[in-house]
Parts: C-alpha cells; sequence; structure tokens
C-alpha cells in the first residue's frame, strides 16, 4: 500500500485483514464507523472504514451480555436486544438529525465516541457497560482486554481507555457489553415555567431523592415558546405510579407539574431530548459541554448572548447552539469540565476537541507514541 | 512465589535515604527500624511476608509528591498501601522498598449533595465514607467485604466491587475524580465533578492499575440516594444446576435485584455448625434481595417467587421483619469466617460467565477430589463472580502448594469458560503468574505501555500484575 496517495477507502471485511492494512501502510487513516458521530479533522488521509466488521458473536439474554464486531449497525443490536425484552443501558443518541448526516450508525462508533444519552445519570455511560474490546493498534498488532463478564480485574482496564478515544489509539474490531431488562412502564413529569436556576435545582431534588430517576433534562424554550423540565421514572407499572406520586410530592410548589404515562409518548420525548431535536436544521454551530451541575446556570450567564442552550444530565450536559466560530471555551474556563464542537468548524481553526492541561496532554500523547507510535491513526484529531 | 532479589545499592542507601525522608517528613511519619517496619511486611494475603526498607506515613498531597520525588531522584522502588488489606498480596514490599501508606490521610474535603459527590482523602476507610453521608440519606455503593478496614486508595487500585454491584457496579462506575502523584512528583488532576473525560479517558485505566501508575491521594466520588428499603428472600435447591437456571429466570424476567449470593453444600454445612443462621439441608441456596418501598418490594418478591417456584425448589423463605432479613444474611456474611473455623483456605475470585455455572461447579468438585482438597462455593451469582474457597492445613508440609496449583487450575477453568482470572481482587502477586493464561504477550504489552507512559523509571510496585519474566527488561533498566 505504501506510496498510494491519500482518500482511497478501505473497508476490511475481517480483523485479520484489518490489522494487516494497518501494518502495511504509511498512510494516515482516517477511521470511521457509519461516520455519523465523527468530529474534528484529520487532514489528508485514507478512509478505513469498519462496517465491513459485522455481526453479534454471542448473545446470552441470561447473562445480560452482548458481544458485536464493531461495525455491527446500531440499528441490528437494538432491534435483536429488543426482541428478548433487553436494551444497551446507555441510551445511544442518534447525532445523525443534529449534524444533517447520513450513513448507518455503528456499535464501534458509539464505542469510541463513548456516546451516551439521557439514562447516564442513572446508570453511567457507554463506558460503564462497556467490559471488552479487541483492536488493532497503530502497528497493526492485535490485541484483546477485558471480555464477556461484567465483574474483571484482571490487568489495566483498557477498555475504559479505549472507549471515547475516537479511534486515536487503535481500530475497534470487537465490543462487549452488559446490558438491562427494558422495564415495563416508564412516565415523564413536566414542570413548566422554570428558569435555568430553579430547573437545575428541581433535577438535583429529584436525582437526590430514592425514586431512581433516569433522565432529567430542561429545555429553556420548547416548540411552544416556554421553558420544560422533564424528568423520567422507568420500571414496573406499580412502582412507577409509586415513585411519581412521591416525586410530585417532593417537587410541589416549584412549578406547573404534569404527568405523562403514555409509553409512546415518554419514548417520543427522550428521543427528542437525547437526539438534541431542538436544534436540528439550524445554520449555528453546536457545542456539548461536560459540566458540574450545579454550575451549569452560571456558566450558561457567561455565554454570549442570543445562545440557545438544552440541559441534559441534570445540568451536569449543556447542549449549545451559537453563530458559527464563536468560541464557547471562554464561558467555561472559571470552572471544571470540557467543551466539544459537535457541529459546524469548517470556516476556523477552533479545535473541536478542548485542549488539556499540560500533564494530561504529556500523558496523553505518551500513550499515542505508544499505542500508535507512526501516527497513522486519526492523527491530530483530539 | 518468586519476587526480584532485593537492589543492593537501594539496600546500602537506607541511612541517607532515612535522613533524607526525615527532612520532609514529621519524625512520626518515617519508621525505619526492623522491628517497626514489619508491620508492613505483609497484607491480608499473610502467606508471603517481607519487612520494607522504610515505611512512611504522610498527611497530604504535598508530603506524598516530596516523598516520591526523592525515591525517583534516588532510584529507590515504592510500594503504595491503603489499609493493606489486599488478599493479592498488592501491598507485599520488596526488601528495598518504601512502602508508602496514605491512612494518615483520611479526611471529608468536601459533601456536595446537589451534585451527588463527596470528596475524599484517600486513607479514608470505604465504610466511613457512606458514615459521612448516611445521616443526609446517601450512600457510598461499592462494597468490599472488607469494608470496615479497607482504604478507598485500595478500592482504586483493585477497581474493588463487592455484593451489591449488579445494580450499582464497581469503584470504576462509581469514582469521578482523582488526586494523583506520579513517580516523580508531579501532582495532576484527573476528572471531577463533571461526568465525561474531555480526553482520553485516563481515570478509567487507573482505577484498577494496581499502584502501579501513580498514588492517588484524593478521590471524588459519586454517592447515591438510599433506597427507601431492601428485602432478601432465601431459595433452596436440590441441585446447583436448578439454582443456576432460576438465576437466569429471574435476569431474563427483567427484574434487577441489588444482589443475588449464592452458596453451595459444603458452605452452607459449614455456616450452619458456625452461625447457626437456620439454612435449610440442601445442595445450593440462593439469597436475592430487591430494594425500593414497601410495595415495590412485595412485587418484585412475588415475581421471584413465581419464578422460583417453577424450579421446584427445597425452600423458598421471605423475610418478614428486619430480623429476619439479618438472619437470612448472617449465614452468608459468616461465611468465610465458618470455612476458617474448619481449616486454613485460600480465596479465589475468577469470573465465569453465568451460564457456565454448573459445568463449572461439576469440574471443580471433580479436580476437589483428585486433589484431596475440600472447597465451598460462595459467590456472587448475579454477575458471575466466583469465591471458591479450598481448604488445606498451612502447617502441613506441601499443602500451600498443593493448594495453589488446584486454585490456578481452577482459575484456568474460569478463564476456559470464556471468564477471567479476577473479579475484584486483583492480581496482586497472587494471580501474577497465570497472565498468561488470559492474555497474549501482545495484550499484557499494550498494559505495559501505560506503565511505561506512567512511571518510565519502572519504580511503583513493580514487581505484581505481570509475570517478572515479562516485566524483567522494564525493570532492569
Amino acid at each position: 500500500m505504501r506510496g498510494v496517495p491519500p482518500d482511497m477507502v478501505i473497508r476490511p471485511t475481517s480483523e485479520a485483514e484489518l490489522a494487516d492494512h494497518v501494518r502495511g501502510t504509511n498512510n494516515p487513516l482516517r477511521i470511521v464507523g457509519g461516520g455519523t458521530r465523527f468530529i474534528g479533522d484529520v487532514g489528508p488521509a485514507d478512509v478505513l472504514e469498519t462496517s465491513g466488521l459485522s455481526g453479534v458473536s454471542l448473545y446470552e439474554p441470561g447473562a445480560l451480555t452482548l458481544v458485536a464486531q464493531a461495525g455491527t449497525s446500531l440499528g441490528q443490536i437494538e432491534a435483536l436486544l429488543a426482541t428478548e425484552g433487553q436494551r444497551l443501558p446507555f441510551e445511544v443518541p442518534d447525532m445523525r438529525g443534529l449534524r444533517a448526516r447520513e450513513g448507518v450508525s455503528t456499535i464501534g462508533g458509539v464505542v469510541a465516541a463513548n456516546a451516551s444519552g439521557p439514562r447516564r445519570v442513572q446508570v453511567g455511560a457507554c463506558r460503564d457497560s462497556l467490559i471488552g474490546v479487541r483492536f488493532v493498534d497503530g502497528s497493526g498488532t492485535i490485541t484483546k482486554n477485558g471480555g464477556r463478564v461484567m465483574k474483571n480485574v484482571t490487568g489495566y482496564d483498557l477498555v475504559k481507555l479505549m472507549a471515547g478515544s475516537h479511534g486515536t489509539l487503535g481500530v475497534l474490531t470487537e465490543v462487549s457489553f452488559k446490558l438491562l431488562p427494558i422495564p415495563e412502564a416508564a412516565a415523564t413529569l413536566m414542570l413548566y415555567g422554570l428558569d435555568t436556576r430553579a430547573a437545575v435545582s428541581a433535577m438535583a431534588a429529584a436525582l437526590g431523592s430514592p425514586y431512581e430517576v433516569s433522565g432529567a433534562a430542561h429545555v429553556s424554550a420548547s416548540a411552544e415558546g416556554y421553558p420544560v423540565t422533564f424528568l423520567r421514572i422507568e420500571g414496573f407499572a406499580a412502582s412507577v405510579a409509586y415513585r411519581a406520586a412521591q416525586l410530585q410530592t417532593l417537587l410541589a410548589g416549584r412549578g406547573e407539574l404534569v404527568v405523562v404515562t403514555d409509553r409512546v409518548q415518554v419514548d417520543r420525548q427522550w428521543q427528542s431530548l437525547r437526539d438534541v431535536e431542538a436544534f436540528h436544521g439550524t445554520m449555528e454551530d453546536v457545542w456539548r459541554i461536560s459540566v458540574k451541575p450545579s454550575d451549569a446556570p452560571n456558566i450558561i450567564d457567561a455565554m454570549p448572548a442570543h445562545t440557545r442552550v438544552c440541559l441534559d444530565w441534570g445540568g451536569g450536559l449543556i447542549w449549545a447552539a451559537v453563530d458559527p466560530s464563536t468560541d464557547m471555551r471562554a464561558a467555561i474556563a472559571p470552572f471544571s469540565g470540557h467543551a466539544t464542537r459537535v457541529r459546524g468548524g469548517t470556516q476556523d481553526s477552533i479545535a473541536a476537541f478542548q485542549p488539556e492541561p499540560l500533564v494530561l496532554a504529556a500523558l496523553a500523547k505518551g500513550l499515542r507514541a505508544k499505542f500508535d507510535p507512526r501516527g497513522v491513526l486519526n492523527p491530530g484529531l483530539m | 512465589m518468586q519476587m526480584p532479589l532485593p537492589d543492593a545499592a537501594v539496600l546500602a542507601l537506607k541511612s541517607v535515604l532515612v535522613d533524607r525522608l526525615l527532612a520532609i517528613l514529621p519524625s512520626d511519619a518515617v519508621i525505619h527500624e526492623l522491628t517497626e517496619t514489619r508491620a508492613y511486611e505483609c497484607d491480608a494475603l499473610s502467606a508471603y511476608r517481607c519487612p520494607p526498607l522504610v515505611a512512611v506515613l504522610p498527611r497530604s498531597t504535598a508530603e506524598v509528591s516530596a516523598v516520591l520525588k526523592l525515591c525517583h531522584t534516588m532510584g529507590v522502588p515504592v510500594v503504595p498501601r491503603g489499609s493493606g488489606t489486599s488478599l493479592a498480596g498488592g501491598a507485599l514490599p520488596t526488601a528495598d522498598c518504601v512502602i508508602l501508606g496514605v491512612a494518615r490521610m483520611n479526611d471529608v474535603i468536601e459533601t456536595d449533595y446537589d451534585n451527588r459527590f463527596i470528596r475524599v482523602q484517600s486513607g479514608r476507610t470505604n465504610l466511613s465514607v457512606t458514615g459521612a453521608v448516611e445521616a443526609d440519606g446517601f450512600f457510598y455503593a461499592p462494597d468490599p467485604s472488607s469494608q470496615l478496614a479497607c482504604a478507598i486508595a485500595g478500592n482504586i487500585a483493585m477497581n474493588s466491587g463487592g455484593a451489591h454491584c449488579l445494580k450499582y457496579g464497581v469503584t470504576t462506575n462509581n469514582l469521578l475524580g482523582v488526586t494523583l502523584v506520579l513517580m516523580d512528583g508531579t501532582v495532576v488532576e484527573v476528572g471531577g465533578a463533571h461526568m465525561d473525560a474531555g480526553g482520553l479517558d485516563l481515570l478509567g485505566v487507573i482505577c484498577g492499575s494496581e499502584g502501579q501508575l501513580g498514588v492517588v491521594t484524593e478521590a471524588t466520588l459519586r454517592i447515591l440516594p438510599k433506597p427507601e428499603g431492601a428485602r432478601p428472600v432465601l431459595i433452596g435447591f436440590d441441585s446447583n444446576e436448578v439454582a443456576g437456571e432460576c438465576v437466569a429466570d429471574i435476569i431474563k424476567a427483567g427484574i434487577l435485584p441489588v444482589a443475588i449470593e449464592f452458596m453451595d453444600r459444603p458452605c452452607i454445612r459449614a455456616t450452619e455448625d458456625f452461625a447457626h443462621a437456620g439454612y435449610p439441608d440442601c445442595e445450593a441456596l440462593l439469597i436475592v434481595e430487591v430494594e425500593g418501598s414497601p410495595a415495590e418490594i412485595d412485587e418484585q418478591l412475588a415475581l421471584i417467587k413465581t419464578i422460583a417456584l417453577r424450579h421446584d425448589p427445597v425452600e423458598f423463605r421471605e423475610s418478614k421483619s428486619e430480623d429476619e432479613s439479618k438472619k437470612i444474611w448472617l449465614g452468608r456474611k459468616s461465611a468465610f469466617g465458618a470455612m476458617g473455623q474448619i481449616n486454613d483456605y485460600m480465596c479465589l475470585d475468577g469470573t465465569i460467565p453465568i451460564t457456565a455455572l454448573p459445568y463449572v461447579l461439576r469440574r471443580i468438585d471433580e479436580m476437589s477430589k483428585q486433589f484431596g482438597l475440600d472447597v465451598g462455593n460462595v459467590f456472587h451469582a448475579g454477575d458471575g463472580n466466583m469465591h471458591p474457597l479450598i481448604l488445606y492445613d498451612a502447617n502441613k508440609p506441601g499443602d500451600l502448594e498443593l493448594c495453589e496449583a488446584f486454585g490456578a487450575e481452577i482459575l484456568k477453568l474460569c478463564v476456559e469458560v470464556g471468564g477471567c482470572l479476577t473479579g475484584e481482587h486483583g492480581v496482586g502477586i497472587e494471580k501474577r503468574d497465570l497472565m498468561s493464561v488470559q492474555f497474549t504477550d501482545a495484550d499484557m504489552e499494550a498494559q505495559l505501555w501505560v506503565k511505561d507512559v506512567f512511571d518510565p523509571a519502572w519504580l511503583l510496585n513493580t514487581a505484581k500484575v505481570f509475570p517478572l519474566h515479562i516485566t524483567d527488561a522494564r525493570r532492569a533498566a
């Protein structure tokens, strides 16, 4: 492959073929699953697609375990799990609408981006459900870590390191998850008219209660133009009814409150929040900002005027839509956290990923130099 | 168990080292007389002992940093230590090392209920983290059985679990951030009160790295609101297979108990003789605990009962009171002590896919006869984390070696059926030489790269986790 000019597309159909290609090339590689989540820029590169590595290798409903090839489509996995009443716990967002992308999301891409939706507040992120990986490093060596059991402390946990590494340490070839049952019932509590401070406070009260809230989100302007705060509970029907009533009591006096129990409507609401539909189809840049939840109101106050925001994770995740080429990092600079630009950025030099403090950046650079000594895997991306 | 020979050049430095340590630490924080360093000669894997060159007990991140910087400059190996409760030898010293104990660093730094976290110094014990927040209705979820004594530092090093991980996850799922001191004394903040890493998930690989990447001095931990209540049931079966099927059926039914504990006949017998918990005389016993309001608990237990009755249990005992709940847990919680009354024992920690349970228990029984050593099985069935307890006589020459050989065979079996060597105790020195059963050299090399980056001088807890022949060149460099 040496000497082939960049921009060819390689689509291996086996792990061995993928490893051979990485070993044999000196060209930079842009690692792509379905391309629906890819952010940032790697410059001129060959495209290495993983969608040819497809199929579920193992599914044991009684052990809540799934093992799949990295290129398997997310849709295929979700459909298979649904036949047994199970799901990936972390509620994967579909980024196609937000980013105006076509394509089929792959499970490897989900892991590479550590993509996690509203249920992250209850069950953790993608990395918390991920129990095993196989990957090809930058030298073309096949490596495994973790496995298919949910308790495993044998050796270092490279599984977590690979989640969210955006293909910069290795090309994922196989991923394993622990699963959860799909609950029998779900309900949304909707609180109307709260400003950001009041909304974050209400969400903290709900998340700090024993009623197992599995989603806490806020939109400052709904389609009808007023603020709505959403809280979700899931479980057996009687339990959901009980907890909904308890939460109503707990939140009494904070605003007008409506409970939605229709499953289709509840699922639709959370899909809309998960996929940030409020920002679909506009020209604004979109930022994803991870912060300490109670800092969210102050950070939002520090953002440029006209910024539109949606909150998830009880305030811990701010989605912000702003004029193109606005650098949002100034707003969070006094606080702990970080901002990633997930839409926009073709016209400026603002980095998609937030530059890290020096010591962390040096450690990350050191790891990349070990895992990918020739710098061929998504070079310069993060 | 082979350990590397101590470095004679380092041993010769002892008096210089002690002087320099005394220049940066208060005198009560430097322990160097042999009579006193003996207190640090082992952890809970007490079959292996070696007094360290020196032990230090710093009180702050700045002191930890100064110690590490000094040791780095002088080329002295360091073994970090929490409370010394490791069952894997994670805190076993070498004769040429400084033991760096964090036990004196046990303050609560910040409690934040709105954001649901607590920040503590890492020497704080696991149970006292919950102790600091329970009056306000919160708790810290990971609950290793040594939780009264074990330190958060050690929990992070080993990524400790406990009985309730099926619902709440293990340490790594409840850790938000750490202050880490690198071997050269550099202090770095990793993670924090926000939820996701901005760049690579370094926190994810620091947790479970067995004290080989740096010394954690402070930790931000996720705390959770306490459930309204919890109640267990006890279910007895006349075969291990059926008990295993029942576990799978409970999980498939969409119930997520906080704990599913399993005991086999030898264990049931031993605990009955010891603790008189009133367990039925049967082959296998499950303790299933669910949480919620009284009505929610009733609903879940009714479902579990329906499922259990399909499997023809010899006993289904529902707790009707706090006292009965305690009694159901009593036997399980005294299981290790009960086995210890019979003889010395070695506790294994392999994890298996729960579908392989009946096969693995049958094979362990066959091997028990072959090796001539008795085994009791007690474990977290919901997540497949087994704890076979092999009985042996420490005073009988050759018995420990026989027991270790038997244990190695069980762990190989765990890997063979798709599981792993250790689910929550860590590798330490105990399983170090079995790593090649689970990993190829390339798999281990990728892990070693992480250590190369965090500890390029290879001075931190180096004789652990990886087989010595794999790390020889790095340790010698």
